[in-house]
C-alpha cells in the first residue's frame, strides 16, 4: 500500500529530542525510572521484599497509636454510626482468618465515602423524572444520593430494632441483627425513596470495599484486609514472577509506599 | 452568540483511536487540523503512581462524568426509556485518548466471513438461515481490502502476538512477540489441545518488548503490573493514543488539540448539502465557538457520533415502524449475551492471579465466525473462547465464591478467602446481530445539561443472541472440565438485555455498506448524503463481530484518513463512486 510506505517518511521531529524528554533509557525501564528518584530507590531491590515496611505502619497515628483521623464527618448522630458499625461487622465479621470490619476501620471508610463524590452522587446523572422502582431493570434510579440512602437505611434499621426488639441495633444479639439485615436484603422493608435491597447492596459493597481498598481511604487498616486475602498491593510490575508455578505470598504495600512515601 | 473562529482544513471531534489516527494522518499530510476533545487534558504523569483499584475499578475515575449527559435505555418500542444514571452501568471514555486509554488491549482482526456475513451465510446455508427481523448486512468492504489497514494499526499500536493457527496467514508477523505464558494460561491451552482445539496466545496491546512504531513513537515493555484495564498505563507500555497517534499529531504545528471542547452540533448547509464546521462549548468558560472547516470528522464514539448527527438534523432518522431511514438503524453491540462461559474452582491450585496485564490471555478460534458448521445450529456467527489474566486486585478477588455461598457474613468471608486465587473463568466473545427493532434516536423525556435531548437506545436480544450464548457456555464448560476444576459452574443465558453498558463494545447506527438504502456511510466512512462529513468508529459496524472491536475501529480510521486525503486532494464528491465499487440498487 502506497499510504503505508508514506507513513514512515513523515518524521518531522527529532528522535533524540523525544528520548531526552521521555525519561526512558534506551535499554528500557529499570525499576523506578519513570518515577525519578524517590520511588526508584524504594524499588531498586527485589520488588517482593519489604524495603519500606518499617515506616508505613505508624503513619496517621499519634504517639500512643491512636488513629487521629478516626472521627465522623458525615454521620452526625452517634446512634446512626453505631448501627452502621454493627451492621458492617455482621457483613464482614472477625474470625479465625483475622479482623472484622470494625477493626479494619470500615465504618470510618464509609463515613468518608459519604462525603466523597461517590456518596454525593456528583458523577451521576441526577435529572428527573425519577422512578426509583425502575432500579429493578435500570440500575440506580433513586433521587437520593448514596450518602442519603445509607443514612436513611441505617436509621430505618435502628427504628425497626427499637420498635420490634426494644433496643438499639448495636445491642441486639447476633442472630437478630442478621435477621434484620436479611429482611433488608430481600427487599421486605419500606424505606422512602429507595428499595431496601438497593440500600443493602450498597451497604454490603461499601463494607467489602472498605475491607479491601487501599488503606489511604481509611479502611483495610494496617493492611489487615490485604493480609487475609494475600494481596500485595500495587507494585511496578510482576514480570519476574508471573510465570512462577508457586503462589507468591508477599507482604503488602500500599499507594503511599508506591508513590514514594509522601512529601 | 457563538464566536466564529478561523477556518481550518479539518475539524475532528474526539481523540480516541478513531480521532487520534485521523488527526495524526492528516497532520502528517500537512493539513490544518483542529481536534476537539470533550474531556480534560491527560498526559502520562496523570497515570503514574495511581494504581488504585477503588478509584478506577469501583469509582470509575477514568470514565465520563454522567452529571451532564448519559444515554437512556429500553427494550421495547412502547416502553419509556430510563436514563442510565451511574457509571456502575454506563462506562464511556473521556479525556485525551478516550476509552482507547483504559482499554485492555485484547486484539483480534475480524474474519473474512464477518465482512461478508450476509452473502456468505446465504451461499453456505441459504437465505432461510437469516431470521426475518435480522438486518444482516455485508460491510461493503472485504477482509482482503481491510488487511493493509489492519497492518497499519497493528504497527502503530505495536501489537504482540503469534499466528492464530485457524486464521488467514498473516502477510507479515505481528510487530512484537507474544506475551508470557502463565500457569493458568498453560492449563487452558493444554486442556483445549487435549480436546482437539487450537489454542494460541492472545494478541496484545501491552508491549512485549521495547518498541518504536512507524511514526517514531517509543513504547516500553509491559511490566505486568495488573492495573491495566480501566486504568491508564504508568509506563507507556500499553498502546494508547497518548503514547502514539495523539503524540504524533502534536508534533506538527498544523495540528491543534482543544480540551474541554464539547461538540454540540455539526454546522450544516442544507442547500449545499455540506458540513461547514462544528459548534462547541468550552466547558471551562461556558463560551460557545463555531469552528469552520472544509471537512468535518466525527470520531466521538458510537453514542456521540449518532447523537451529533441527530441533533444536527443530518441524515434520515430510522423508524422501526416503517423501517425507513438509515440513521440510528442497526445499532448493536456486545451486551450481556456475550462473555458468558464457565467458571472453575480449583482446590489444589492457587494461581498468582493478582499479577497480570490487560490483554494477557489465551484464546482459540475453533468456534469463531463460520469456522464450524452451523447447518444444525440455531444461530449464525461465533466468537473466541478466552482465558484472561488481567491481574485482579483485592476487591475484585473477593467475589470469587461458588454458587450458593452467601454474599456476606462468616461463611462468605471464609469461602471468599479460600477461593480468591483458585478461580478461573473462561468466556465466549460472541457476535452480536442487528435487528429491525433495535435502533437509537433522541429521547423525548430526558435532556442534557444544555437542554438537548439524550440519545435513546432501544435494544432487545434476538434468538441468535440467546442461542449463541448457550452454545458458548456449553463449549466453555467442556474446556473447564478438561482443565480439571473441582467445581465447574456453567454460566447462564440472560433472558434479556439488562441496560448495562460496561464493556465499551457498543456499535452501529451510522453503519457502512455499499447501499445508501441500508447504510449511512460508504466504505471510507464518508456520508452518502454529505461528501465532506466522515463518521469514524464502531458506529460504522453493521453488526458486531465475534471479537473485541478496537482493531477494526483502528483499521477503519486509517482507511477513512486515506479517504479524506483523496477527497481533499484528488476526488470530488463520493469516493466510492469514483472507485466504482459495486452499488446495489
Ligand atoms: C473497560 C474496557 C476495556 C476494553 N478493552 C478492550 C479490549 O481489550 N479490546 C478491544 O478491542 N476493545 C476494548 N474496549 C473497547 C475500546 O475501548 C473502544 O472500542 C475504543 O476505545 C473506541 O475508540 P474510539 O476512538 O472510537 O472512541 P474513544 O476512545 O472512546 O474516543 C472517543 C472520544 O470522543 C470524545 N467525545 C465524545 N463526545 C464528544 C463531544 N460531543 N465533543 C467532543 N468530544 C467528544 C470522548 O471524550 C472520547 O475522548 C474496552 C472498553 C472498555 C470500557
Ligand atoms: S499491565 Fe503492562 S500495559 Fe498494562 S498498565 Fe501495567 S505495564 Fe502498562
Amino acid at each position: 500500500m502506497a499510504e503505508h510506505d508514506n507513513k514512515g517518511k513523515e518524521k518531522v521531529f527529532s528522535r533524540r529530542d523525544f528520548l531526552k524528554t521521555s525519561g526512558v533509557a534506551a535499554g528500557g525501564i529499570v525499576g523506578g525510572a519513570m518515577f525519578g528518584g524517590v520511588v526508584g530507590s524504594l524499588y531498586q531491590s527485589d520488588e517482593g521484599t519489604q524495603t519500606a515496611e518499617t515506616e508505613t505502619d505508624t503513619e496517621g497515628a499519634s504517639s500512643e497509636g491512636e488513629v487521629l483521623d478516626d472521627a465522623r464527618t458525615y454521620f452526625s448522630r452517634g446512634e446512626d454510626f453505631e448501627t452502621l458499625s454493627a451492621a458492617t461487622e455482621k457483613i464482614y465479621p472477625e474470625d479465625d482468618n483475622g479482623p472484622g470490619a470494625i477493626e479494619l476501620g470500615v465504618p470510618y471508610f464509609i463515613d468518608r465515602q459519604c462525603s466523597h463524590f461517590w456518596g454525593r452522587n456528583s458523577r451521576e446523572y441526577m435529572m428527573g423524572p425519577f422512578d426509583y422502582t425502575a432500579a429493578e431493570t435500570h440500575g440506580i434510579q433513586s433521587k437520593m444520593t448514596r450518602a442519603e440512602t445509607l443514612l436513611f437505611g441505617v436509621r430505618r434499621m435502628l427504628e425497626i430494632s427499637r420498635e420490634e426488639h426494644d433496643d438499639d441495633f448495636a445491642n441486639l444479639d447476633e442472630d437478630t441483627q442478621i435477621n434484620i439485615l436479611e429482611s433488608f436484603e430481600s427487599g421486605d422493608v419500606d424505606i422512602t425513596g429507595v428499595r431496601s435491597e438497593d440500600f443493602f447492596a450498597l451497604l454490603r459493597n461499601m463494607t467489602i470495599q472498605g475491607v479491601y481498598a487501599d488503606p489511604v481511604y481509611g479502611g483495610n487498616r494496617d493492611y489487615g484486609g490485604w493480609r487475609m486475602i494475600e494481596f500485595p498491593g500495587p507494585r511496578m510490575g510482576w514480570g519476574n514472577d508471573i510465570e512462577s508455578e508457586d503462589f507468591q505470598v508477599i507482604d503488602p504495600e500500599g499507594l503511599r509506599t508506591y508513590q514514594g512515601g509522601g512529601m | 452568540m457563538a464566536e466564529e473562529l478561523d477556518k481550518v482544513d479539518v475539524v475532528v471531534v474526539g481523540t480516541g483511536w478513531a480521532g487520534g489516527i485521523v488527526s495524526a494522518e492528516l497532520a502528517k499530510a500537512g493539513k490544518n487540523v483542529v481536534a476537539l476533545e470533550k474531556g480534560e487534558e491527560k498526559i502520562r504523569s496523570d497515570y503514574i503512581g495511581v494504581k488504585d483499584e477503588l478509584r478506577f475499578d469501583n469509582r470509575y475515575d477514568i470514565m465520563q462524568n454522567l452529571k451532564g449527559d448519559t444515554v437512556t435505555s429500553r427494550n421495547e418500542i412502547d416502553e419509556t426509556a430510563m436514563p442510565i444514571r451511574s457509571p456502575q452501568t454506563m462506562q464511556i471514555g473521556i479525556d485525551t485518548g478516550g476509552a482507547s486509554v483504559h482499554w485492555a488491549g485484547a486484539t483480534y482482526r475480524y474474519w473474512p466471513y464477518e465482512f461478508e456475513m450476509r452473502t456468505q451465510t446465504i451461499d453456505r446455508y441459504g437465505e432461510e438461515k437469516i431470521p426475518d427481523e435480522m438486518n444482516l448486512q455485508d460491510w461493503g468492504i472485504t477482509y482482503e481490502e481491510m488487511e493493509p489497514y489492519y497492518e497499519m494499526w497493528e504497527d502503530t499500536a505495536g501489537i504482540g502476538g503469534e499466528q492464530d493457527p485457524l486464521a488467514p496467514e498473516r502477510n507479515k508477523p505481528w510487530p512484537n512477540p507474544p506475551m508470557k505464558e502463565t500457569p493458568s494460561l498453560k492449563l487452558f491451552k493444554d486442556a483445549a489441545s487435549n480436546l482437539g482445539l487450537h489454542p494460541y496466545q492472545l494478541a496484545a496491546g501491552n508491549m512485549t518488548e521495547n518498541y518504536e512504531n512507524p511514526d517514531g513513537e517509543q513504547l516500553n515493555a509491559c511490566m505486568y503490573c495488573s492495573y491495566c484495564t480501566r486504568h491508564g498505563c504508568d509506563f507507556d507500555a500499553k498502546s494508547d493514543p497518548i503514547a502514539t497517534v495523539v503524540k504524533t499529531a502534536k508534533r506538527h504545528d498544523n495540528f491543534e488539540l482543544r480540551h474541554k471542547a464539547n461538540a454540540r452540533r455539526v454546522l450544516y448547509d442544507e442547500d449545499e448539502n455540506r458540513a461547514t464546521g462544528v459548534l462547541y462549548v468550552d466547558e471551562n468558560s461556558g463560551e460557545e465557538f463555531e469552528q469552520p472547516a472544509d471537512v468535518v470528522v466525527l470520531a466521538a464514539f458510537a453514542f456521540s457520533n449518532n447523537r451529533l448527527l441527530m441533533l444536527s438534523d443530518i441524515g434520515e432518522q430510522y423508524d422501526p415502524e416503517t423501517e425507513e431511514g438509515t440513521l440510528g438503524r442497526n445499532f448493536n453491540g456486545q451486551y450481556n449475551h456475550a462473555f458468558h462461559g464457565a467458571t472453575g474452582f480449583f482446590e489444589n491450585e492457587k494461581f498468582n492471579l493478582y499479577m497480570g496485564a490487560g490483554a494477557l490471555g489465551a484464546t482459540l478460534s475453533d468456534y469463531a465466525a463460520d469456522n464450524f458448521d452451523h447447518s444444525d445450529l440455531d444461530f449464525i456467527g461465533g466468537g473466541a473462547i478466552e482465558l484472561r489474566q488481567y491481574g485482579f486486585a483485592a476487591i475484585s478477588s473477593s467475589n470469587n465464591v461458588p454458587e450458593g455461598t452467601p454474599g456476606w457474613g462468616k461463611e462468605y468471608k471464609d469461602t471468599s478467602l479460600h477461593y480468591a486465587y483458585r478461580t478461573l473463568t473462561i468466556w465466549y466473545t460472541a457476535n452480536a446481530m442487528s435487528y429491525s427493532h433495535n435502533y437509537v434516536d433522541l429521547d423525548p423525556n430526558y435532556s442534557d445539561q444544555y437542554g438537548d435531548p439524550l440519545l435513546r437506545v432501544t435494544y432487545k436480544f434476538g434468538d441468535n443472541e440467546r442461542n449463541i450464548a448457550q452454545f458458548g457456555i456449553e463449549r466453555c464448560t467442556e474446556i473447564m472440565e478438561e482443565m480439571g476444576a473441582d467445581i465447574v459452574e456453567p454460566g447462564s443465558v440472560p433472558d434479556e438485555f439488562n441496560h448495562s453498558y460496561t464493556g465499551g463494545h457498543y456499535t452501529g447506527g451510522v453503519v457502512m455498506g455499499d447501499d445508501p438504502e441500508t447504510s449511512v456511510v460508504n466504505s471510507y466512512l464518508q456520508m452518502w448524503d454529505v461528501d465532506n462529513l466522515f463518521v469514524v468508529g464502531g458506529s460504522a459496524f453493521p453488526q458486531h463481530g465475534g471479537h473485541h472491536p478496537t482493531p477494526t475501529i483502528g483499521a477503519l480510521a486509517y482507511r477513512a484518513a486515506e479517504g479524506i486525503q483523496m477527497y481533499m486532494d484528488e476526488v470530488e464528491g463520493q469516493l466510492v463512486q469514483a472507485n466504482s465499487r459495486r452499488r446495489s440498487v
